[in-house]
């Protein structure tokens, strides 16, 4: 079939056609040529590279301005600060955290960051409320040694108590609350919990010891032993004798179940 | 009609060349596939953003400890300072939100200003059964229904699985805001397009820490790779009993709450 008889062959077909059918399908078919450049002159060339989206769209963020430079930064001109801040207390608190925003300091020396010195920025942290968690060091300002400012007393890069409590209870209120209500209100914390005195300083590394064994509560409670009358004694070979004490009786309150 | 007009006429009509026609034609059809195909084979080695940072390399999440979170507001300072997020007390980010579970089952929620100055006392003590922080935030979900809804393809997930916003495509029509179970979106006051939490696209590109994470003091929000063992992230999913925010709407959110109460949503 050569190609005259293929345009013959159009031409009939196209005759055939009824003529408003011919308009319209012209019409479309002008659309649909004008739609291709159209759509590659609105279209970015490079869309689609990563997903259904303008690619470059990614690089725009990642090209937006760092202010944090991150805590990596500081070491490499004030490494004497970070090392006294690495052996403290506030150890996982990034020097921007409290100086702010140092890109622009690492850039260049002369910008220099601001130091919170008043009185109103350490307690945002250490403001006390009811819902930070237990254990975390807390005042209240309005009772604190008021109006002085807290680093009158307390270093920020290494901040310890000017004293460290004596008392166990300046941790562990909650414990010793309970405790002295308890029938052992005068048994000492340190009679059954050995606590090595840089447990003071740092306390999850240098934990007190906890009694293991019945034998422990034996050594006050048993039939036979040389405390006091008043104080209750059992047949350690009857009582509960597959269960450790504590599995029954709280120490710091044992009269509860 | 004859027989060789007839065996003409087979040749040109028959089965035989209807099918031989029929596979031309579909060939034909696939051969554009595979010229495209094979264009972008030669592209892959430029799936590479600026500075040697490959996103599909990566795939990002943060871990929430809220038994560390002590509510100082730092990273919502830190967010909106590296971010130029607009300082009224309504455009955030990320916000610390204050639980506090009260006598006879009241929950009161609240985050003033998102907690960039903390919190305040202002209910009696002894009426809190219980109470805790939590940091909210983007949780780029992994089947984001902000990305469903954008009439124009303008926010998208990134390979790295990271939620973005293209600002030149976004055209300010609030559906991706509605969308959103967690409210973590909000329209930009001046550009008047959707804005939200990037990870800090900007900081994790270049292999830093988004600004939250730099600047929480307690360490309560851990951020790292969701696909590689030996990230800090991984070792947080181990190590912690994790939740999720409203698991029942099958977002898959990548932030991940340690101790997370039942009363959060």
């Amino acid at each position: 079939m050569d190609v005259f008889e293929l345009l013959k062959r159009i031409r009939l077909f196209w005759s055939r056609i009824p003529e408003q059918v011919q308009r319209l399908s012209l019409l479309a078919v002008f659309f649909i040529v004008l739609f291709i450049p159209v759509r590659n002159l609105l279209v970015p060339k490079d869309f689609g590279k990563y997903g259904h989206y303008r690619p470059s769209a990614l690089e725009e963020a990642a090209a937006q301005e760092i202010t944090y430079a991150g805590h990596e930064a500081c070491y490499e001109c004030h490494d004497d600060v970070v090392d006294t801040k690495y052996h403290g207390y506030h150890k996982t608190v990034a020097c921007e955290t409290c100086h702010g925003p140092a890109a622009a300091h690492t850039e260049d020396p002369d910008v220099e960051l601001p130091a919170p010195r008043e009185r109103g920025y350490c307690p945002l942290c250490h403001e006390y409320l009811a819902s930070r968690p237990t254990g975390f060091p807390q005042i209240v300002s309005a009772s604190h040694n008021p109006l002085k400012p807290c680093i009158a007393c307390h270093n920020p890069h290494d901040p310890v108590p000017p004293h460290t409590p004596a008392e166990c209870e300046a941790c562990h209120a909650a414990i010793a609350r309970t405790k002295a209500v308890s029938h052992h209100v005068y048994v000492p914390c340190v009679r059954c919990h050995e606590t090595p005195e840089e447990h003071k300083v740092s306390p999850r590394q240098h934990r007190p010891s906890k009694p293991a064994t019945r034998e422990f509560c034996a050594a006050c409670h048993a039939e036979g032993a040389t405390t006091e009358l008043e104080t209750r004694k059992v047949d350690l070979a009857t009582h509960g004798e597959r269960y450790t004490c504590w599995q029954c009786h709280y120490p710091h309150l044992p009269g509860s179940r | 009609m004859n027989q060789a007009a007839k065996i003409e006429n087979r040749k040109r009509y028959g089965r035989r060349s209807f099918v031989k026609k029929l596979l031309f034609a579909v060939a034909s059809l696939l051969v554009p596939r595979f010229l495209a195909a094979s264009d972008k084979l030669k592209e892959a080695p430029v799936w590479i953003l600026a500075g040697a940072y490959n996103p599909n390399e990566h795939y990002w999440g943060m871990g929430i400890d809220i038994s560390k979170c002590i509510g100082c507001g730092r990273c919502v300072e830190a967010c909106k300072v590296e971010n130029q997020v607009p300082r009224d007390p309504f455009f955030f980010r990320t916000w610390v939100e204050r639980y506090r579970i009260m006598e006879g089952g009241e929950v009161a929620v609240d985050s003033p200003n998102g907690a960039i100055k903390s919190f305040g006392n202002d209910r009696e003590e002894k009426d809190i059964v219980r109470s805790f922080f939590v940091p909210k935030l983007c949780n780029h979900c992994d089947t984001p229904p902000c990305v469903q809804v954008c009439p124009v393809g303008a926010t998208f997930k990134s390979p790295d699985g990271v939620i973005l916003v293209d600002a030149e495509y976004c055209i300010g029509c609030r559906y991706c805001i509605q969308a959103c179970p967690y409210g973590a979106r909000f329209l930009h006051p001046e550009t008047r397009t959707a804005e939200k939490c990037t990870f800090c696209y900007h900081r994790i590109s270049k292999g830093l820490a988004p600004a939250c994470v730099e600047a929480c003091p307690t360490q309560a929000r851990v951020f790292g790779e969701l696909r590689k063992k030996a990230s800090p992230l991984q070792r947080f999913l181990r190590m912690n009993k994790v939740g999720i925010l409203k698991p029942s709407l099958n977002t898959e959110p990548k932030v991940y709450y340690a101790d997370l109460d039942m009363e959060v949503n």
